[in-house]
């Protein structure tokens, strides 16, 4: 029992960074109908950022004195500078290709995936980065169940994000006009809604997403490499169609699922297929409920 | 003589190479409701989609209030007082009756006022107040037309562009909307109404054109055109 507990709270956690890459991928699909390969480079981009500022603040002092204003600037920094990124990424690869077939936009998103991790292999090196250790190694224990400070702090960013985006895409002006965008792009300029704007802004919500994930993962896993984007990029994909694509609340629910049993599988079958759960669901999903757990029209929680 | 609000000047215009509308000149003038009918794949929808520019203009000029708009975007428009409620409604079939009408409000900032104006759509549709937290998509055909129809109003425009609104309504319901498209009016509004139900469309509205393969082949006062041979006998059901 105690060993089931531990791994649903690994799972949980390892589930939250899914879920904030899979967003990204769904969002985008919701509004342009397009798969965003280039979207795994966001979140290595975002953890490259992230040890870049953290080792410049732990250098100077500041990460020691005030760890939690260091992480959260080093966060947001993060996200803003993937924001641009995608921005770039929207300009130069996907918009001019906006009347063109799906097929052409999705060739050019695998290669800005090729293009990003390169262009940070080029520039940061091929070898693996190591994260400042921020908070204590230590944690809870409870028996021998063992939550550390780390998790924690990663499922509270992660809920915090997610809480963040509901409130954004459900309540706002600008996420309903997300929304009505995604749902027919001529009829929301009919009534004045800017699509490119929303399709920019898309973007920058997805990538910001997987930043944060991207800097979450590096502090948990200690370090950071030029292809990090790939796995977890693919993984979260499978959770954003397991969830159902197109439909945010799949997104998450997608993702702590694609988590768990990830975990589950390598704790109780073999940590050996650690990886290969995922793409398991992936093969299942499609094969028997191409529309995913929240199936495109149920409700209006797609984007 | 009043002033045109919109004037269409020779407008031509279609799909890739598809001419669709072959040199159209139109007028609307202010506090009128003008109507334009038509057979199926006469134009009108093409008409009207031009107006907003989601359709380009290929030739001619479209001038509302004498400024040319045919090359402003279309997503300008609604904040000029421009504002379509298109065929098939259009409404979001995911978002809320009542975030449906706020959409329409979309470039509008004054909160207040939008909040009144929404009271003021629920008070032309009742119907509408009850669905409000609804999803459009689950609406009936003519309570999907009455949000159209609010949805645009929220916008306030001075030209209001009306696409079928009869289109699959029982006869009742179709009355009702005729109804309201005339008080509408009353307040202040300008309509361009394209319909193919030329007998209910002509008697509301002031003047009428007759569109036919992309031509305009009739302009009159509406009474006239429902006195028009013709025209009685092309689209009007009358048999002798």
């Amino acid at each position: 029992m105690e060993y089931f507990i531990q791994q649903l709270i690994n799972g949980l956690t390892l589930g939250g960074i899914y879920a904030l890459i899979a967003l990204g991928y769904t969002m985008v699909y919701g509004i342009i109908q397009l798969i965003n390969f280039a979207h795994g480079e966001f979140f290595a981009a975002g953890g490259y950022m992230g040890v870049i500022l953290l080792s410049f603040l732990s250098a100077n002092g500041y990460l020691a004195t005030y760890p939690w204003l260091c992480l959260s600037g080093a966060i947001i920094l993060s996200m803003a500078y993937c924001s641009l990124l995608a921005t770039g990424v929207e300009k130069i690869a996907y918009k001019p290709l906006r009347k063109s077939s799906r097929l052409s936009v999705l060739l050019s998103a695998l290669g800005m995936s090729i293009f990003i991790q390169n262009g940070l292999m080029l520039t940061q090196g091929v070898y693996d980065k190591a994260y400042p250790t921020i908070f204590s190694q230590g944690g809870f224990d409870f028996g021998n169940i063992k939550v550390s400070y780390m998790q924690i702090v990663m499922l509270l960013i992660t809920i915090l994000l997610l809480i963040l985006l509901n409130l954004l895409v459900f309540k706002t002006r600008i996420g309903k006009a997300m929304r009505a965008t995604a749902q027919d792009k001529t009829m929301s300029s009919l009534v004045g809604i800017k699509s490119d704007r929303i399709i920019s802004l898309t973007f920058i919500i997805g990538a910001s997403l997987a930043a944060a994930a991207g800097i979450m993962v590096g502090m948990y896993y200690g370090s950071v490499g030029y292809t990090m984007g790939f796995v977890p990029g693919i993984k979260a994909f499978a959770a954003a169609v397991l969830g159902g694509i197109g439909n945010i609340t799949g997104a998450m629910i997608g993702g702590f699922l694609i988590g768990m049993i990830e975990i589950f599988g390598a704790g109780y079958i073999s940590s050996e297929y650690k990886d290969v759960f995922a793409f398991i669901i992936l093969i299942g999903v499609l094969y028997f409920m191409p529309t995913g757990i929240m199936g495109e029209n149920i409700d209006d929680t797609r984007v | 003589m009043k002033k045109p609000i919109l004037e269409l000047k020779n407008v031509t215009s279609g799909y890739n190479e598809i001419q669709v509308l072959k040199n159209i000149s139109i007028k609307a003038f202010e506090g009128e409701i003008v109507a334009v009918i038509g057979g199926n794949g006469a134009g009108k929808t093409t008409m009207l989609m031009t107006i907003s520019n989601i359709v380009p203009v290929t030739s001619g000029e479209i001038l509302y209030y004498g400024e040319p708009i045919h090359k402003k975007p279309a997503d300008v428009l609604p904040g000029i007082g421009l504002c379509q409620a298109p065929e098939g409604r259009r409404i979001f079939p995911r978002l809320s009756v009542e975030d449906n009408l706020e959409m329409g409000a979309f470039l509008r900032r004054d909160n207040k006022k939008i909040s009144e104006d929404i009271e003021y759509i629920y008070q032309l549709f009742p119907i509408l107040k009850d669905r409000k937290k609804q999803h459009g998509g689950s609406l009936s055909g003519g309570e999907q037309q009455m949000l159209a129809i609010g949805r645009a109003m929220m916008s306030r425009p001075k030209l209001l562009l009306l696409d079928e609104p009869s289109l699959g309504l029982a006869p009742l319901i179709v009355l009702k909307i005729f109804e309201i498209i005339k008080e509408i009016n009353k307040k202040g509004t300008t309509v361009l109404l394209v319909e193919q139900n030329a007998n209910l469309s002509l008697k509301i509205a002031q003047r009428g054109y007759v569109m036919e393969t992309g031509k305009i082949i009739a302009q009159d006062d509406a009474n006239a055109l429902l006195n028009n041979e013709e025209i009685k006998k092309a689209y009007l059901g009358v048999s002798d």
